[in-house]
């Protein structure tokens, strides 16, 4: 059992698109530096030194702030608060759009249209004046203010598209066979639909992670947060209070901004993986094949020799399928020969 | 006719939800915003007293629950958002007519080009699959995940502060000129746009073309694509009048669902630049617990993005046959 199970991660990983693998790479340098980061910091993230507004250098990699914290260590400190915050909100938005996907697939009717009416009102109003005007009532805008608040504005998208996918699934013949066998709905559910929906589900998480990481640093970087703790939001939101950019001081925002970018492409990577995993049509091909020294696109008609002899090399043949001229040739080819 | 009557009524759901949410929310949470608010101004005026109250309610509010909803439904009916506080005693609705135009005009332009661009780019990228455009895909990606804000503060720090050679904050240089319909006016605050739009731009052009380039991969392969090739139409002919028609439509239903991201970029990219919109305006109100703004504008916001998407659904209908054949069943 163990070692299918192994095998079935090989055999995952091996199929897994390029891009995908380069987003997995990313990610796990990302985790593992939220696991250790705050105990390899070689500073207290807080804590100040003579040394103020200095630049990189051997004994701070990343430089200091206007009151000589050590942006390394911040940094480091950091990427564990929004990293756990923005898995959690993605687990909980998860739970919620599989639930209320499901449910509204599933039962259908009055729920059905009930449901579907309260996801597609909550996509169309824009979140993040909803997640403001929330978060400036909530006078004590702490961590966890900030993860409920993202995880009840965060379901709607999951949940269209875990409905749509039910909806097919339902209608299968597996799902007939098992109702006619007399098995209970929720087992049905459990253990016929869901696992059928899991790589959708991955993509629904992965893509709620992404919200929640670039929604909480923009909220933190305007001071809507508890700023006296340290994530990637807020030492951006101190390097933009005490005017980093003005002073020149680069390294103060450089580093926690790349990272958040680091983690948001590491993310999207993956994403784009599963979608092609998902719709083998969306893969990248192998590009083009080469017929007498020209290339050929998969969407380009069957090459016929004698055309390809009159034709320019690649970007010129490219720029010429847009031109007046490529239109006479075909039109004079089609007569002549 | 149907299918658009289904989605008005939507919109006006959408539109009751939205002034509910923004009625109940205050009454909602823990503690009482209005005394918060109280305590912040102890020598108020009686009718600066009534008007805080009226616009707040909670426990200072008089009357049932019940005829509190109907009264602010009146209230919004009349455009009638109350004073504001930080200001006292100018209307609400005057100190947003100041901020919209910015908001609108440079936001508007903005994801309109970036649209525009980003479908373009898509076409070629979708159409050479696997090509150059294709493959640098990644590049632009990382724009797209990187924050909104922070993308700004990078140009800001290159174009402003290292090069001097565009202005790093603001909507116009108030020692200069000021607002008006004067050349002098206009290009000072087109010089200040520059800026701000490219954010937007960059930021967002990466999201259109990758929709747009899968839409036009699914396209490609369609029947009456290769039947198009098979007559000996020229590429370009296939591409934008068969492949890239038929691949518009999705690409403008998205265009619609997005345009609440772009917006929420919009808004943080204002604060970036303390751009005179409404995003600067929201954040300061909420910075200054000016409840009664910061509600009208959440208002605002989101009957905008409400109206636009219902422009996108006529303009699906009237160009899309399969919209309309579903409109007439």
């Amino acid at each position: 059992m163990k070692s299918g199970f192994f095998a079935g991660i090989a055999n995952i990983w091996r199929n897994l698109p390029g891009k995908a693998k380069v987003g997995v790479w990313l990610f796990g340098f990302f985790v593992l530096a939220a696991v250790i980061g705050p105990e390899v910091a070689p500073y207290a993230p807080g804590a100040q030194t003579p040394l103020t507004q200095a630049a990189p250098s051997a004994q701070h990699w990343f430089g200091t702030t206007q009151t000589g914290q050590d942006v390394l260590s911040q940094v480091l400190t950091g990427i564990r608060l929004t990293l756990e915050l923005a898995l959690l909100v993605g687990v909980i938005v998860t739970v919620i759009s599989v639930l209320v996907g499901v449910s509204s697939a599933y039962l259908g009717g009055v729920w059905d249209d009930v449901l579907s009416l309260i996801t597609n009102v909550f996509l169309v109003i824009p979140a993040l004046p909803l997640l403001i005007v929330l978060l400036g009532y909530l006078s004590d805008q702490g961590q966890t203010s900030t993860i409920v608040v993202l995880s009840l504005l965060g379901w709607p998208w999951g949940a269209r598209v875990i409905r749509a996918q039910t909806l097919t699934i339902r209608g299968r013949d597996f799902i007939a066979a098992s109702r006619e066998t007399g098995e209970k709905t929720w087992r049905i559910i459990g253990f016929e639909v869901i696992p059928n929906e899991v790589s959708l589900i991955a993509a629904s998480f992965v893509n709620t992670v992404l919200y929640a990481i670039g929604a909480s640093v923009a909220l933190a970087f305007v001071g809507l947060t508890n700023v006296t703790t340290w994530s990637l939001g807020t030492i951006l939101y101190w390097a933009q209070n005490d005017s980093a950019l003005q002073g020149g001081a680069w390294w103060w925002f450089v580093p926690a901004g790349l990272a958040v970018a680091l983690i948001g492409t590491s993310l999207v990577l993956l994403n784009s993986g599963i979608d092609e995993l998902g719709s083998p049509r969306l893969r990248a091909t192998r590009g083009t094949a080469r017929v007498a020294g020209h290339r050929i696109w998969p969407t380009d008609p069957t090459p016929v020799l004698a055309q390809l002899e009159a034709e320019p090399g690649r970007l010129g043949s490219f720029l010429h399928s847009f031109s007046r001229a490529s239109v006479l040739q075909e039109t004079s080819a089609g007569g002549n020969r | 006719m149907s299918y658009l009557i289904r989605r008005l009524a939507f919109y006006l759901v959408a539109a009751w939800v939205a002034i509910t949410l923004n009625f109940f929310i205050p009454r909602a949470v823990p503690g009482n915003p209005a005394e918060i608010i109280l305590s912040k101004y102890p020598d108020l005026t009686p009718s600066a007293y009534k008007a805080l109250s009226q616009m707040i309610g909670g426990a200072l509010q008089k009357g049932s629950l019940w005829s509190q909803y109907l009264h602010y439904w009146d209230n919004v009916f009349h455009f009638n958002f109350g004073t504001d506080l930080n200001q006292f005693p100018t209307p609400v609705s005057q100190i947003l007519d100041q901020a919209i135009p910015w908001t609108l005009i440079l936001v508007g332009t903005a994801t309109v080009i970036a649209f525009a661009l980003g479908t373009g780019l898509g076409i070629l990228a979708g159409w050479r699959q696997g090509g150059a455009l294709d493959r640098s895909l990644p590049v632009l990606m990382f724009f797209q995940a990187a924050p909104y804000f922070y993308v700004a503060l990078l140009l800001v720090d290159f174009f402003a502060i290292q090069h001097h050679w565009l202005p790093a904050a603001q909507g116009f240089n108030g020692e200069v000129t000021s607002p008006g319909w004067t050349w002098s006016f206009i290009s000072d605050a087109l010089e200040h746009s520059i800026l701000p739009a490219f954010t937007i731009v960059l930021t967002s052009v990466a999201g259109w073309m990758l929709q747009m380039r899968n839409v036009m991969i699914t396209t490609i392969s369609e029947d009456y694509v290769i039947a198009a090739q098979a007559k000996g139409l020229s590429n370009r002919r296939v591409v934008f009048t068969y492949a890239a028609r038929n691949a518009l439509l999705p690409q403008l239903q998205g265009f619609g669902l997005a345009l609440g991201f772009v917006v929420s970029g919009a808004l943080i990219m204002e604060i970036v630049f303390s751009y005179p919109g409404i995003g600067y305006l929201l954040l300061e109100s909420v910075t200054n617990k000016d409840f009664p703004l910061m509600q009208a504008i959440f208002l605002v916001i989101t009957f905008a993005v409400l109206v636009a998407n219902l422009v996108v659904d006529l303009i699906i209908v009237f160009f899309d046959p399969r919209a309309r054949a579903r409109e007439a069943a």
